[in-house]
């Protein structure tokens, strides 16, 4: 066996700056990055969105003109008023303000789709990729063919079944949404996963006798992320839409608190006799929300996409 | 046998099933990709493989890597069966065999830095030794400079990308390297450095290879000895300097005599113009007899029906087999 000749290994390889060039190539590629990301206005405008409704609500005890209204509250005097004047988006039946209703209703929302997420993308990328990866092999039909069970049945149906099932309340409404929402995962990164395993690289790795975990995990699983991640970003919206479906049904989040899709619920029995206000401001939030996330989610996925040209 | 045989390829076949036909018996159409190769490559040596797209070079390099196992046929590395653990090949077994594919766009990780991308072999086969100190010096052996070891595949060129992929496939301190086309995806002014550099690190690391090629000059230039395959088979194993001067098999002179040349120097290299007649014929639908008959200009009736044996001749003093009736004939043998 030939032992490769050894020759000097140089004395200096100063380490701090190669970290420094591979810190400055980090920074080049993210204002690259923003650069391409900027020239869409609408981008821009759905970060901004985003970046406002976080912000509101982070400090929504501090923003809020009467934080109070999202605890058990009445004040029948100034119930139902109009928008204008101490309330900006009027008052609901007892006299609880819409506009911070509407604000600590925004925590909710994003924590149902922060929650729902980190649940959903790693069982369902995990599953998807080790399916993808074992093509053809049994592992691979016993988990599509349970995540084609779960694609067959239409999602809100499930969504509303297993929610119904359960006690109506936040943490049941999401686990209601992951369990419909993890097979989109598992679909979407099969197919990539069982595209990328052919790559040379997975042979290479394969026939240098590298271990199943580091082939999914280093070699796969890196070449999947930017979609992956743009489907995270055009999900948000979605997920917010689909928990503000289950609570305008009664089925999420309950009262006192002030969810978004409660509020229109509730709102909407005040519709015919003039009280428009209760409904609709909370709707036009729901509307704010998804269409900010939304737009910030077409603008990452034409930045990925653009990427891997 | 002799022990200056590193690798032995015996009766090999590899049958791709494709598809089902009939609609009771089922019966696979199969691709014969290889359909009974034998050859040995020599220690030391740069054991060329040529032929057309589609005739089974490459195959062979994979069933060698254990990216496939083979239908039938074995293959043995110094006396060791490649396939006696099925495909769960020993450590010490992979390290001694590695590859170089041919296009290092696909064949290096576009999400891992060159550092990340050494790190592999040598964390799974020298786990004892300094990683960082092993990279730069395998960066240095292929004269790439250490900083290259944070950079991502696409900041490199093709060529330097390559060289990248050479630079793995020694992480192991292989014995046999193989190489699959490495350089048909480079540039012309670049194939010569890496053909170069190969030629240097052969010399230096007592490395053997074998090189899969459909450039003919480029085999001219590195091999010491050529099989020439035809849909599956191989059709000539020579010397490379009697390969190239006086070819046997009518594939063989078919194909060099189809190289296109500019000087007359060149000229009077190539043998006797023939002419080259029809397409390569479907490797699903194989003719019988020897493959070539279709083609062939020399053919004769019992071509149309008999395969031919792979028979030793004596034309130019040294190992020269050719699968061709023309030959057995000569030879007075008769095939079964």
């Amino acid at each position: 066996m030939a032992e490769i000749a050894v020759s000097p290994v140089p004395e200096v390889i100063d380490a701090a700056a190669l970290a420094r060039i591979q810190r400055q190539n980090r920074r080049e590629n993210l204002g690259r990055m923003w650069f391409k990301f900027s020239r869409n206005p609408l981008s821009v405008i759905g970060l901004l969105m985003v970046i406002a409704i976080i912000l509101l609500a982070i400090f929504a005890e501090f923003v809020t003109p009467f934080p109070d209204h999202v605890r058990p509250f009445t004040d029948f005097v100034n119930a139902k008023k109009p928008p204008g004047g101490e309330y900006l988006l009027g008052t609901d039946q007892f006299g609880r303000d819409i506009l911070s209703r509407i604000v600590f209703g925004f925590r909710f929302s994003l924590l149902m789709a922060v929650v729902v997420l980190t649940l959903v993308v790693p069982v369902g990328v995990t599953l998807g990729m080790v399916a993808g990866y074992f093509q053809g092999t049994i592992i691979d039909t016993i988990i599509m063919r349970i995540t084609d069970i779960f694609l067959s049945v239409p999602p809100l149906i499930l969504a509303l079944a297993i929610a119904s099932v359960l006690t109506p309340n936040l943490t049941n409404s999401m686990v209601a949404v992951s369990l419909m929402w993890w097979p989109w995962y598992a679909r979407l990164v099969y197919g990539l996963s069982s595209a990328l395993r052919t790559e040379y690289f997975v042979s290479s790795a394969e026939t240098i006798g590298a271990r199943t975990p580091h082939i999914l995990f280093r070699e796969i699983l890196p070449n999947m992320i930017s979609p992956i991640f743009t489907k995270m970003s055009l999900d948000v919206g979605w997920v917010i839409i689909i928990g503000s479906m289950l609570s305008f049904l009664g089925l999420g989040v309950q009262e006192p608190q002030p969810g978004l899709g409660t509020m229109v619920a509730k709102g909407s029995d005040y519709l015919p006799t003039g009280q428009w206000w209760m409904a609709i401001f909370p709707a036009l939030a729901i509307v704010v929300v998804v269409l900010g996330f939304n737009l910030l989610g077409d603008g990452l996925r034409d930045l990925f996409s653009a990427e891997e040209v | 046998m002799s022990d200056d045989i590193i690798l032995r390829v015996e009766n090999l076949r590899k049958h791709f099933i494709v598809g089902r036909k009939g609609l009771i018996k089922r019966e696979p159409i199969t691709v014969k990709a290889v359909d009974g190769v034998s050859f040995n490559v020599r220690r030391g040596e740069t054991f060329g493989i040529v032929g057309e797209s589609g005739s089974g070079k490459s195959t062979i390099a994979y069933i060698t890597m254990g990216m496939y196992l083979p239908t039938s046929g074995t293959i043995t590395f110094n006396d060791r069966d490649l396939f006696g653990h099925g495909d769960r090949r020993p450590l010490d077994l992979r390290k001694e065999v590695q590859i170089v594919f041919q296009d290092p766009g696909s064949s290096l990780n576009p999400r891992r830095t060159i550092r990340q991308i050494l790190e592999l072999p040598l964390s799974i086969h020298q786990p004892e030794k300094d990683r960082l100190t092993e990279i730069i010096r395998l960066l240095e052996l292929v004269d790439l400079p250490p900083e290259f070891m944070h950079k991502y595949p696409r900041q490199l060129s093709g060529g330097e990308r390559q060289i990248v992929a050479i630079a793995r496939a020694l992480a192991t301190n292989p014995s046999l390297v193989i190489l699959d086309e490495p350089t048909s995806a480079l540039d012309v002014s670049v194939q010569g450095k890496v053909l170069n550099l190969l030629i240097r690190l052969q010399r230096e690391l007592n490395l053997t290879y074998m090189f899969i090629t459909h450039d003919l000059s480029v085999m001219r230039n590195l091999a010491s000895r050529v099989a020439i395959m035809y849909l599956g088979r191989v059709a000539e194993v020579a010397e490379a300097v009697h390969f190239f001067e006086s070819p046997q098999h009518p594939y063989t002179q078919m194909l060099l005599s189809s190289i296109p040349v500019l000087t007359e120097a060149e000229e009077a290299l190539r043998p006797a113009q023939i002419r080259s007649t029809g397409e390569i014929p479907s490797p699903v639908d194989l003719p019988s007899g020897c493959s070539f008959h279709t083609r062939c200009p020399q053919v004769m009736d019992h071509c149309r029906h008999i395969d031919p044996l792979m028979v030793p001749i004596d034309v130019t003093g040294s190992d020269h087999i050719v699968r061709c009736h023309l030959f057995e004939q000569a030879n007075g043998q008769v095939s079964s």
